[in-house]
């Protein structure tokens, strides 16, 4: 991490002690799951080397994902843009929300590299500190959560093939765990938002199998859902009331 | 494979990258259009749900097996458990069901 010299500088170590502190349990979470993305991204054709680079620079459960999909498919890169952006959506959320975190003149430097690594775990522990975001805590948490995250998808990436085929096949659930992670309590308390999810599955499998739309991608299928059911919600079900909380609610991170 | 991974790696990352960096850096206020606060909200919900169902029924060996992890996954997810454990006890639903079937 770049620490430029500026003063206040004991303080700053200690919040980067801090950031790193509450990073590890997120890092150790991060390495199971990003080992079996590896397997994923191995499936896609990638090497140890591309998958680091792939989830240094996404940190993304699902837009990885989703973005190794359009790779196993060799679809256009529009298409991987298009896909990158609707699966990683939340974060443009979060950014915002976490943008009304900083001190107004907060250098811009600070600002993109918390920026990078915007993930749902570290905006939790992000939002549940009290006061104005210290982007020294946020490199804490990230100098041990990035490495978790990338090196865990390389490894993946090369142990995948050694392992018996009964284990990949029950690793590789580990992500859509995550994904349920994510969901389902926000599900369970919003009765909109578990409609939306409910929908979700059904028009999902829906569209896996009816004839015509089974010809669409998995990419594809997951932007036009998003885009339909989603714009569904905020046009009929709009937000009374986002707030920061509602966002780390869920999870205690 | 006609399309080059490294470039496919460039494009994905660009647009992460944009879309965690830009609304941190570009906006100083919060957003006030509700359509637009809404649909963001809910974006992730819908996105993860159409990624994980029917797709964890082809991720395993016996389609069953992965039926029954996400039945497990949304169970202990909703009793609050923790991601570790949501994730471990879907693998190990899979593992124990193909096991036996």
């Amino acid at each position: 991490m770049s620490v430029t010299s500026l003063p206040l500088a004991k303080s700053r170590r200690d919040v980067f002690f801090e950031g790193l502190h509450d990073g590890i349990p997120i890092a150790l979470g991060y390495f199971v799951v990003s080992f079996t993305l590896g397997i994923a991204a191995k499936n896609a054709g990638l090497d140890p080397f591309q998958g680091f680079l792939a989830s240094f620079f996404n940190n993304a459960s699902a837009g990885e994902y989703a973005a190794f999909t359009v790779i196993a498919s060799d679809a256009p890169y529009l298409e991987m843009a298009l896909i990158t952006l609707v699966a990683n959506a939340r974060y443009m959320l979060m950014s915002c929300v976490v943008s009304q975190k900083f001190e107004a003149n907060t250098p811009l430097l600070h600002r993109v590299l918390v920026g990078f690594d915007i993930t749902d775990e570290i905006f939790g522990i992000t939002i549940a500190r009290k006061g104005p975001l210290n982007p020294y805590y946020n490199y804490g948490a990230m100098a041990v959560a990035l490495p978790g995250w990338s090196v865990g998808t390389a490894l993946g990436i090369v142990a995948g093939n050694l392992l018996p085929p009964s284990v990949v096949s029950a690793l590789s659930v580990a992500l859509f765990g995550m994904f349920l992670w994510v969901i389902i309590p926000t599900a369970r308390d919003n009765r909109i938002v578990g409609l939306l999810v409910l929908s979700s599955f059904l028009m999902s499998f829906a569209c896996a199998h009816l004839p015509g739309l089974k010809e669409l991608t998995a990419g594809t299928r997951t932007i036009l859902l998003t885009l339909l059911l989603a714009g569904i919600g905020a046009l009929f079900f709009p937000v009374k009331d986002l707030t920061d909380e509602k966002e780390e609610e869920n999870h205690a991170a | 494979m006609q399309h080059d991974i490294y470039s496919y790696l460039f494009v994905m990352s660009a647009v992460t990258l944009a879309i965690r960096i830009l609304p941190l850096t570009l906006i100083r206020r919060q957003i006030k259009n509700r359509f637009l606060r809404s649909f963001l909200y809910y974006v992730p919900y819908v996105t993860l749900a159409v990624m994980t169902f029917p797709a964890i029924m082809d991720a395993t060996q016996v389609p069953l097996a992965g039926l029954l992890a996400l039945f497990t996954g949304i169970a202990l997810s909703w009793y609050g458990a923790s991601l570790f454990k949501v994730s471990a006890a879907c693998c190990l639903t899979v593992f124990l069901v193909e096991l036996v079937c």
